[in-house]
């Protein structure tokens, strides 16, 4: 496919890694912020290829991973309530609750469960189901939230008055800084995840720069602009330095896309919220605001969050907070595999613990 | 993916501002509601669950591959002046 192809091109890539092996000069860690990015780089194979010295950990760049337990819970107790539909991205729909049933049970049990590829598609449903309240699922960062605050605009617009979102929504530079501000964490560097900033612009890390030192660098998915971000990395680490670069020119501007950032800022307002695995970070999930709070699930059934444990022995948390590894966790291979997980991790296509099982550590 | 097709307009906020892109013979419809520049027929957009948050002009695409191919052919000058195959 044009202009794919090209960045996948093994006679690019090749002479980049070699460029790498040259520019780690001395031992240094980055987080790869995104998940996307952990599985491009687990499915190129690209982790095996790095020159020693350098070791990726992943971060908590996996939206359904740091979905809370409590909010799994309250999203299977709207479902269980008569005469609503439940609208989703499909890697939620396994996601186990804290008491170990998962959207696809309550599917299994006769909730009314539509996976979908578009929160646009949820008001075909409200259409095609009007004495139903269509619930769609908001989970995702700031590459998700546009399209859902103009789908909520399109409701409006459209008078759809059977359909509402459940927001989960979260921003990343709240829960880095969460992060950084952890002493256990030692990280030289961020590779800063590339459709996030499309939206939000490689700008949005500057403040990193300035209160961590971090050396941060905004990098696409392809093999090769994978490789050019870490080599922009290691070449900064080496150097002493520490500046926001941007290895994603392509898609990613200083100061991201200002559309979608005002259709977000219409319709959403920041609000603290709970991480899984990082507990509760201050105005890092996005609410729907009062003026749009006909097409807010949490009001519009009263939904309650009630604090959940995580699964016993699950180190989600440990994993989405780059202190540990899969392979660590007691669960991992064992109780917990994708065709029986116990821990978000493992679900999502994503997930780190989903990327160890598939292509090994 | 590569547009093909435009309905509405910039400013057409309620019959929909869609744009049909095509990948290899597949032609889908995506959203523009949220993208950050208006694009035309040929432009790529890069879409994320069904809207279209970027548009790029192939000439983008190329300036990010000509870095990459520059960043390439200094390694391989290096190695010849090392002797390295």
């Amino acid at each position: 496919m044009k202009y794919l192809d090209e960045f996948r091109d093994q006679t690019l890539a090749a002479p980049l890694l070699d460029e790498l092996r040259r520019s780690v000069t001395r031992p240094f860690r980055i987080m790869e912020v995104c998940g996307t990015h952990t599985m491009a780089i687990f499915r190129n194979g690209l982790r095996s290829l790095l020159p020693e010295g350098l070791e990726l950990i992943s971060g908590p760049g996996c939206p359904v991973c740091v979905t809370s337990a409590s909010h799994i819970d309250a999203i299977l107790s709207m479902a269980e309530q008569p005469k609503v539909r439940i609208a989703l991205f499909g890697d939620l729909f396994r996601v186990p609750g804290s008491n170990g049933l998962s959207l696809a049970h309550a599917s299994s049990q006769g909730a009314k469960v539509d996976i979908v590829y578009s929160p646009m598609d949820s008001l075909e449903l409200a259409k095609r189901h009007p004495d139903e309240l269509i619930i769609f699922l908001g989970v995702g960062f700031e590459t998700t939230t546009p399209g859902i605050a103009a789908t909520i605009m399109a409701a409006q617009n459209n008078n759809v008055d059977n359909f509402a979102v459940f927001s989960t929504h979260k921003v990343m530079p709240p829960p880095l800084m969460a992060l950084l501000n952890d002493p256990e964490l030692q990280i030289d560097g961020l590779l800063c995840p590339g459709h996030v900033s499309t939206i939000i612009g490689a700008g949005a890390y500057q403040p990193l720069v300035e209160e961590y030192g971090l050396a941060c660098v905004v990098g696409g998915f392809e093999p090769a602009d994978i490789l050019q971000a870490l080599i922009m990395l290691a070449r900064q680490v080496g150097q002493g330095e520490a500046r926001v670069e941007n290895a994603y020119t392509r898609a990613v501007r200083w100061e991201g896309n200002a559309r979608a950032q005002q259709m977000v800022s219409k319709i959403f307002e920041p609000v603290d919220t709970e991480w899984r695995g990082l507990g509760t970070i201050p105005l890092s999930g996005l609410a729907i605001r009062d003026s749009y709070a006909q097409f807010d699930a949490e009001k519009r059934l009263d939904i309650k969050l009630i604090p959940a444990e995580e699964p016993r022995g699950c180190r989600c948390g440990e994993i989405l907070k780059g202190k540990q590894r899969p392979p660590q966790c007691p669960l991992f291979g064992t109780r917990c595999t994708p065709g029986n997980p116990v821990g978000p991790c493992m679900v999502s296509s994503e997930g780190t613990c989903a990327a160890f099982y598939k292509y090994g550590g | 993916m590569r547009v093909v097709e435009i309905q509405g307009s910039p400013d057409d906020f309620l019959s929909g501002q869609i744009a049909v892109v095509d990948a290899d013979g597949i032609r889908k419809e995506t959203r523009l509601d949220v993208v950050d520049r208006w694009p035309d027929i040929g432009d790529y957009l890069i879409i994320h669950a069904g809207f279209a948050i970027h548009t790029l002009e192939a000439k983008e695409a190329e300036i990010n591959l000509r870095l990459m191919r520059e960043l390439a052919e200094n390694v391989a000058a290096l190695e010849n002046a090392d002797g390295r195959s």
